[in-house]
């Protein structure tokens, strides 16, 4: 390893440990996350993303429409997710379209 | 620094982060296992390169080289959020612990009154995601799909909740306590995360602490700062970070995060028929036994005849490890590997052993036993949250 890299490396664990314990700035949603495009696509983007990045859809386990519409249920009755009954059939048929089995 | 060199140092850095840029993404065992291949390596604020599982909540998996040594370092130590916005920023001067609800005294206590009112403890301890190795579940099941790493070991230093309890003085009739952090949901409709201990729990234990230290340092932000609980031998969703909030109640908590989130079948196993739904559940709590190979990593090509060192970890639900065993051939032979330092029975426990290749013979199993006798089965158990994974876990190695 060349001197110049470690002086980086060592000016790189510098600015890390300057990085105060009680003031963190986090990235944006990583795009490995992005949902496929589809008819529904927008919808499920808008509504889904008001709480948590679109990684927690696209790494789960391909399902059936009947996964689909229980995971959107559930989003809506248990983690108060406000989608219309319109968006929320939008979504499921566009989730089990993309990420079905 | 003069202005040349600084502006060296400017070119450099852009220089460094063209390198981190270009760099190999992932292992080749990362890129081999089916779960989190495809997974970015992310480095978040005073964490190291870690497996990107969700950004927001965060959700950081811990790569496998990372266990070939019983203490994780805190920069590599996993990360696990339920809801959002969570806390970036905490100010000590003004940061405060509330203990209050069914006791004699409410408290308000600052860092500093945690850290000269109560006597500082220590205790080396397992953090376990109660969904670690979800996505090895099969049938698969939904949820968080973690490979092996939602988890890590960590000296925690701090002081006893009995203490503090004891200082607030708990009233007749308490039956359970609530904790509760700064991670707050940004809707009111979403539930607040907040977790629940039998107060018999945590009083009959001197091991349950407040922890304000992890590896000597002050906790990450994203791993609890300033302060987070420690339960010792439990799943890490009792763990609540960023700590802001301790409530004695005189009935059973009931709230999302406890019922029904994290609950596991009632019965001995915790496991039911795969696909199907158990009656009757309970709250999760005791982690089971479980033990991995780490070095070499899975796929090293190691040579017949050449005798290789194994090393991994091995932990339990408190009771400590006894005896760490591999197998060659399937599980007909087991042979004992030699245990490392003894950190407490909370504790990853090391080991090692050596191996002698065979031209027929490339996936070496590893199995723990505790000190009361629970071990890891050969086929693994299933319930539809993918809870208590513990099965016996192999690694293939190249042999030639």
């Amino acid at each position: 390893m060349g001197r110049a890299l470690v002086s980086v490396l060592v000016l790189m664990a510098a600015t890390v440990t300057a990085v105060r314990a009680d003031d963190i700035t986090l990235p944006p949603d990583h795009p490995y996350g992005m949902l496929k495009p589809g008819t529904g696509s927008e919808v499920a983007q808008r509504s889904c993303v008001l709480c948590h990045s679109t990684d927690y859809i696209v790494t789960q386990p391909p399902g059936d429409q009947k996964q689909w519409d229980g995971v959107v249920t559930k989003m809506i009755k248990v983690y108060g997710a406000q989608l219309s009954e319109a968006d929320a059939k939008t979504v499921a048929e566009y989730l089990a379209r993309q990420y079905g089995k | 620094m003069g202005d040349v060199s600084r502006r060296q140092a400017l070119r450099a850095l852009g220089g460094a982060a063209a390198l981190v840029g270009a760099r190999t993404p992932v292992t080749w065992a990362q890129a081999r296992d089916p779960i989190v291949a495809g997974r970015p390596l992310v480095r978040y604020p005073q964490k190291t390169d870690l497996i990107l599982l969700t950004s927001r909540p965060p959700q950081l998996e811990t790569p496998m080289k990372w266990f070939d040594r019983a203490i994780t370092p805190n920069e590599a130590f996993f990360v696990r959020y339920h809801v959002f916005p969570i806390p970036n920023a905490v100010d000590l001067a003004t940061w405060r612990l509330r203990v209050g609800g069914h006791v004699d005294r409410a408290l308000e206590l600052s860092m500093d009154d945690l850290k000269t009112k109560f006597p500082a403890v220590s205790v080396t301890a397992v953090n376990q995601c109660s969904g670690n190795s979800r996505g090895r579940f099969a049938p698969r099941v939904l949820g968080g799909q973690w490979g092996d790493g939602a988890m890590g070991n960590a000296e925690w230093v701090g002081c006893r909740l009995k203490d503090v309890l004891a200082a607030a003085g708990v009233r007749q009739g308490a039956v359970e306590v609530t904790f509760d952090g700064l991670d707050k949901p940004a809707f009111p409709s979403v539930p607040d995360f907040v977790k629940s201990l039998a107060l018999a729990r945590v009083l009959d234990d001197p091991n349950v602490i407040i922890a304000y230290q992890m590896n000597g340092a002050p906790l990450p932000m994203l791993n609890g700062f300033p302060a987070r609980l420690v339960v010792p031998g439990w799943y890490a969703t009792y763990w609540v970070k960023n700590l802001s909030e301790i409530t004695v109640v005189d009935k059973p908590f009931e709230q999302f995060w406890m019922k029904p989130a994290y609950r596991i079948p009632d019965n001995a196993c915790g496991c039911v028929e795969p696909g199907t739904t158990p009656k009757t559940t309970v709250p999760i709590h005791r982690m089971t036994v479980r033990s991995f190979l780490v070095t070499p990593e899975p796929g090293t090509r190691v040579a017949v005849g050449a005798p290789v060192t194994l090393k991994g970890i091995a932990f339990d639900g408190g009771y400590g490890i006894r005896e760490v065993e591999i197998s060659d051939d399937g599980g007909q032979m087991w042979r004992r590997a030699t245990l490392g330092r003894d950190l407490g029975p909370y504790s990853f426990r090391e080991w090692s052993t050596t191996w002698t290749p065979r031209a027929d013979r490339s996936r070496v199993m590893v199995r723990a036993f505790n000190r009361i006798g629970e071990s890891q089965g050969t086929e693994p158990l299933w319930n539809p949250a993918g809870y208590l994974r513990n099965v016996i876990e192999s690694v293939e190695y190249q042999v030639s």
